[in-house]
């Protein structure tokens, strides 16, 4: 049960039942979809960015719990955050959850992302944890197709 | 009396463990677990008699070729066909209906003419017809699904006209469980002179079938649903539709005469089954249906039916839990979601509990559309699982929500 309890922690639990930023932006620069096939996860991704800072971001849809709380986390952390940073923490959220070493400073960076680490035990579910952060480069590199992670 | 622990000892994976915990295999829908007589048979071949089939004339080649049409000869049987000619092999159910799209259908074809399949069908028996709909103008008609997860046969009526080229359904749902009354559906294409293609993927493994009583046109099904190995199957068809058809694929072995002007196809089935087939997957699939006809089909299908009702009654006590398919007649597949909890969480902690189901759409978008749902997770039971693990089904699901809170 360890590495379950290590998967499912309290916050992934409490964003799966209460996503935050979960709505849709009126007013919004970047918009993307993500489908993940094998599980039908949906989720819809708005951004609006000023002057290379994203000022505002949310997302809607219907996911598993780790989708769910991994876009709901993602739009937490990158409130204020500029685009060339949010490419950066794409690779190194992307490193976290497919278990490659990461160092302290990356780690330290990801702040609360950081619960996500225990995805790398469960092969099955880290196209779970990185369809938003998948959509969310759709979103910025305007790409009209939905986000796919097949 | 069906003697459970004798038959789970013929099944090495079934002693083993996941995560520390013995393994509940419930996944029986999706492929099935093999039984010993299965495994040896594939060695047998492999160590005592393997050549190439229909060309050698030395004294394996001929051994070979005997064991891969005495395969045949035992297909037959099973389903009882009325003779050998009729019984084609191909990879499995999937590519059992593309041949039929391909080779049956589609030259028969004109722009405006119906295809009509049903709203639970496998994407399998989905795909093929709309592909060959596509390329001759050809419209898919669907037999809608009742909430309990029947289908509407009401409707049949009003569906079937002359337009309607051929009809293909589900004899039992991958992901209701729910058994289809096939031969009222058959009964009234056959009034219009339309020819039907029962798919037979799930039903194969559950429950005795006589394609001359049926009187279908077209059967096909798999050879791992039935405990025999993957990459194997049998599309059995009539004999005159079989001698009207267009070859599927070209290769060896499917000919008579070869010449750059002219090839003179070989007879029925041979025409059909182009290059070097897959002689082990025939043998083993053989060896499979064999072990289930000693075991008996209707001593299975009455074990199994006992266990379904079992479980859904101890499901049906799990608060929050809702089966998705609650046809009267029904197979032993219970798909089911929990409040508040996506069926790839619920996967993902029975996993941890030794429990294998699937979860998804279950290659059923449209029936997984029709209840609004995006996804359940099924637990497709067999004749070696017990009711002991129907329990520990039911308390890993338990776990699954407490931890999910």
């Amino acid at each position: 049960m360890s590495e379950l309890r290590e998967l499912y922690q309290e916050v992934i639990l409490d964003h799966n039942k209460n996503p935050r930023n979960f709505k849709k932006l009126d007013l919004h620069s970047h918009h993307a979809n993500g489908h993940n096939p094998l599980c039908g996860d949906k989720l819809e991704l708005f951004l609006d960015v000023v002057e290379g800072i994203i000022t505002d971001i949310s997302f809607v849809g219907s996911g598993c719990a780790i989708s769910t709380s991994s876009a709901s986390l993602m739009t937490q952390f990158l409130k204020g955050k500029s685009i060339e940073e949010t490419r950066h923490y794409f690779d190194n959220f992307h490193d976290l959850v497919t278990g490659k070493e990461l160092d302290d400073e990356a780690l330290e960076g990801l702040g609360k992302l950081a619960v996500f680490a225990g995805v790398q035990e469960f092969p099955a579910r880290v196209k779970c944890a990185s369809l938003s952060w998948h959509t969310l480069i759709n979103a910025l590199d305007s790409v009209d197709e939905p986000a796919a992670t097949e | 009396m069906f003697d459970v622990n004798k038959v789970r000892s013929d099944f090495p994976i079934l002693g083993t463990t996941v995560y520390g915990k013995p393994l509940v295999y419930a996944d029986n829908a999706a492929s099935t677990q093999k039984p010993q007589q299965v495994i040896d048979s594939i060695t047998e071949l492999y160590s005592n008699h393997y050549a190439n089939i229909h060309r050698g004339v030395h004294h394996l080649s001929q051994k070979s070729t005997a064991l891969y049409e005495a395969a045949r000869e035992t297909v037959k049987n099973f389903i009882n066909a009325r003779q050998v000619e009729e019984i084609v092999f191909v990879r499995g159910t999937t590519e059992g209906v593309n041949l039929v799209a391909s080779s049956y259908l589609e030259p028969r074809l004109e722009p405006g003419d119906e295809i009509l399949i049903s709203e639970m069908e496998h994407h399998s028996n989905i795909i093929p017809w709309q592909l060959t709909a596509e390329r001759t103008g050809a419209f898919l008609k669907i037999i809608p699904l009742l909430e309990n997860g029947d289908l509407d046969l009401s409707a049949l009526p009003d569906l079937i006209n002359s337009k309607v080229k051929l009809v293909a359904v589900t004899h039992m749902s991958n992901s209701l469980g729910t058994i289809n009354d096939v031969s009222r559906i058959i009964e009234q294409a056959h009034a219009f002179d339309i020819p039907v293609l029962i798919d037979g993927a799930q039903s194969i493994a559950h429950m005795p079938i006589d394609v001359q009583k049926l009187d279908c046109d077209f059967f096909v099904f798999s050879g791992h649903k039935i405990y025999g190995p993957t990459g194997i199957g049998a599309l059995y068809a009539k004999e005159n539709h079989l001698l009207n058809m267009e070859p599927y694929q070209g290769g060896g072995d499917m000919i008579l005469n070869v010449s750059f002007e002219k090839t003179e196809y070989n007879d029925i089935p041979y025409k059909f089954e182009a290059g070097t087939p897959n002689i082990e997957g025939t043998i083993g699939m053989a060896a499979a249906l064999k072990y289930v006809s000693e075991l008996g089909i209707e001593a299975i299908d009455e074990y199994e039916q006992e266990l379904l009702a079992y479980a859904a009654k101890q499901f049906s006590q799990i608060e929050g839990l809702k089966i998705i398919g609650t046809a009267p007649k029904k197979g032993s597949i219970i798909s089911f979601v929990l409040d508040g909890i996506h069926p790839h969480d619920v996967g993902t902690i029975m996993d941890m509990e030794g429990v294998a189901v699937r979860t998804g759409h279950h290659c059923t978008q449209p029936v997984m559309d029709c209840y609004n749902i995006p996804a359940t997770t099924r637990v497709s039971l067999s004749f070696y699982n017990t009711v002991d693990e129907v329990d520990q089904i039911a308390k890993a699901i338990t776990k699954v929500k407490e931890l999910m809170g």
